[in-house]
């Protein structure tokens, strides 16, 4: 049994090789996109607007208040970064409903990449904000003692992100594979419902979770109030 | 589960290419028609909201001129009522002038009428009563009546006031003219001697007397010294006469006179 898209080799030369994930990647961005493209190549400023672009509309205003909710002083900076986040990880849930599609988001090596990015992009916005000196003194908060605490938190945060998404999406396909082998009728159908809303749940945790770090990371702290 | 750093590698450049991408495709261009449509919103609003206030304004401005010209409206119409109502009391004021000067006009006229008639009637019967009487009494004088005219003239001359008499001898002694004794007929000769001695005697003078024949004296004797005059005769009878029948005429037309006023009045109301 396949437990990831990384095992299906289309093609391979030596170190590099292009897996399922790589491709079932490229076919995701590749409808993404085009969608995109397809709604935003004509879109109304007016009063009247088509539903393609309202949908558009609610998702992008809607994850840009999230940022906004969560302490982020200029949503639009960062709408690029973590609404792609919650865009793939969603896209690919959805797409596990497709026969013979495989999630990108079931291969720990995309998730590991995803919580990669994730741990870059924290001190990327954080220097972008605050400087490389403020930054870095954020990791001596409260007191000294606390630096590798800090340091331990920010890689074990990653490697939490990366292993939840990827447990989440491996498992939702993995008990479908399992379920079918046993009671292939109606049941796995509504599981396969419940991993669909899982999938959902996993994109939104996934980027909201990005975003309070980079917000914990972007905050300025204030300084304290003499009585 | 190993992990394919190659594909750790690879999916990190796909998601930044996926980052870059949908940047370029979708969170730009949606977030661009976004605040377009903000902008064209609050445009909107705020040309509504100018809108708004130039109708406003507008409405405050027309209320205003509508008021105005209520009130003016009606000031003139006011204005106009008074300026009727004066009109009409002037209007009425002259039409009452006129007709209270028509109703005295006529009144006068009237009056004027009737005095002339009741004059001419007055004359015509005087003068017809006076014809008749002088006609008769001319028919009756003859030489007893001439001397009982004498006769009559000397008692009267005797019989004169002391105040009367005085005056007529002072006129008589401070005049050098003469005496003039004038009768309706020529006195004789008798006559004559007899008024001669009398008034010598009642005047105590030695002036001589000159003597006229006077037709309308109708029947009688005026004697005149002086500026001083004695006379007795029918014409100062008739006259004495005369007056009365003209004080008699003048009491009946004063009635007729009183009218007036209650016409006016009538007319006032």
């Amino acid at each position: 049994m396949r437990l990831s898209p990384d095992q299906m080799i289309f093609w391979q030369s030596g170190f590099a090789r292009l897996n399922g994930t790589i491709v079932f990647t490229w076919v995701l961005m590749a409808v993404l996109v085009v969608v995109s493209t397809l709604i935003t190549r004509r879109l109304s400023t007016g009063m009247m607007r088509s539903r393609w672009q309202n949908l558009l509309e609610i998702l992008v205003t809607g994850i840009e208040a999230q940022i906004a909710e969560v302490g982020l002083k200029h949503p639009q900076t960062y709408v690029g970064f973590i609404g792609t986040l919650f865009l793939f990880v969603a896209t690919s849930a959805l797409s596990s409903v497709v026969p013979g599609f495989e999630p990108p988001t079931a291969s720990l090596s995309t998730t590991v990449a995803l919580a990669l990015s994730v741990f870059v992009a924290v001190p990327f916005y954080g220097i972008a904000e605050r400087g490389v000196g403020g930054y870095l003194k954020s990791y001596l908060e409260p007191t000294v003692i606390m630096l590798p605490f800090n340091i331990i938190s920010d890689l074990s945060r990653t490697l939490a992100l990366a292993v939840r998404l990827f447990g989440n999406m491996m498992s939702g396909s993995m008990i479908l594979g399992i379920l079918l082998t046993i009671t292939p009728f109606v049941f796995p159908i509504a599981l396969s419902v419940l991993g669909l809303l899982t999938g959902m749940v996993q994109a939104y945790i996934f980027s909201i979770l990005a975003t309070v770090y980079i917000a914990s990371a972007t905050r300025v702290q204030d300084p304290p109030t003499t009585p | 589960m190993p992990i394919d750093w190659f594909t750790v590698a690879a999916q990190v450049v796909n998601f930044l290419i996926l980052v870059w991408l949908l940047k370029r495709f979708l969170y730009k261009p949606i977030l661009k028609a976004v605040d377009a449509r903000e902008a064209r919103i609050a445009k909107e609003r705020a040309d509504a909201d100018a809108i708004r206030t130039a109708a406003e304004a507008a409405r405050a401005d027309l209320r205003k001129k509508t008021e105005a010209f209520d009130q003016d409206r009606a000031e003139r119409l006011q204005k106009v009522a008074a300026e009727a109502a004066g009109e009409r009391q002037r209007l009425l004021a002259e039409a009452q002038a006129a007709a209270d000067t028509l109703t005295a006009r006529r009144a006068r006229a009237l009056q004027t009428e009737a005095e002339g008639l009741s004059q001419a009637l007055t004359r015509r019967a005087q003068d017809e009563v006076f014809a008749i009487a002088g006609k008769a009494l001319t028919d009756l004088a003859d030489v007893s009546l001439q001397d009982r005219v004498c006769a009559v003239f000397l008692q009267r001359l005797t019989e004169l006031e002391a105040g009367a008499k005085t005056a007529l001898t002072e006129a008589a002694r401070a005049g050098d003219a003469a005496i003039l004794v004038r009768s309706a007929f020529d006195l004789t000769g008798p006559q004559q001697a007899a008024l001669q001695s009398a008034l010598q005697e009642a005047l105590s003078t030695k002036a001589a007397l000159t003597f006229e024949v006077a037709p309308d004296l109708v029947s009688g004797i005026e004697l005149g010294v002086g500026g001083q005059k004695l006379a007795w005769n029918i014409a100062a009878y008739l006259s004495g006469l005369a007056a009365q029948v003209e004080e008699v005429i003048k009491a009946r037309d004063r009635p007729d006179a009183e009218a007036v006023p209650q016409i006016r009045k009538a007319a006032g109301a």
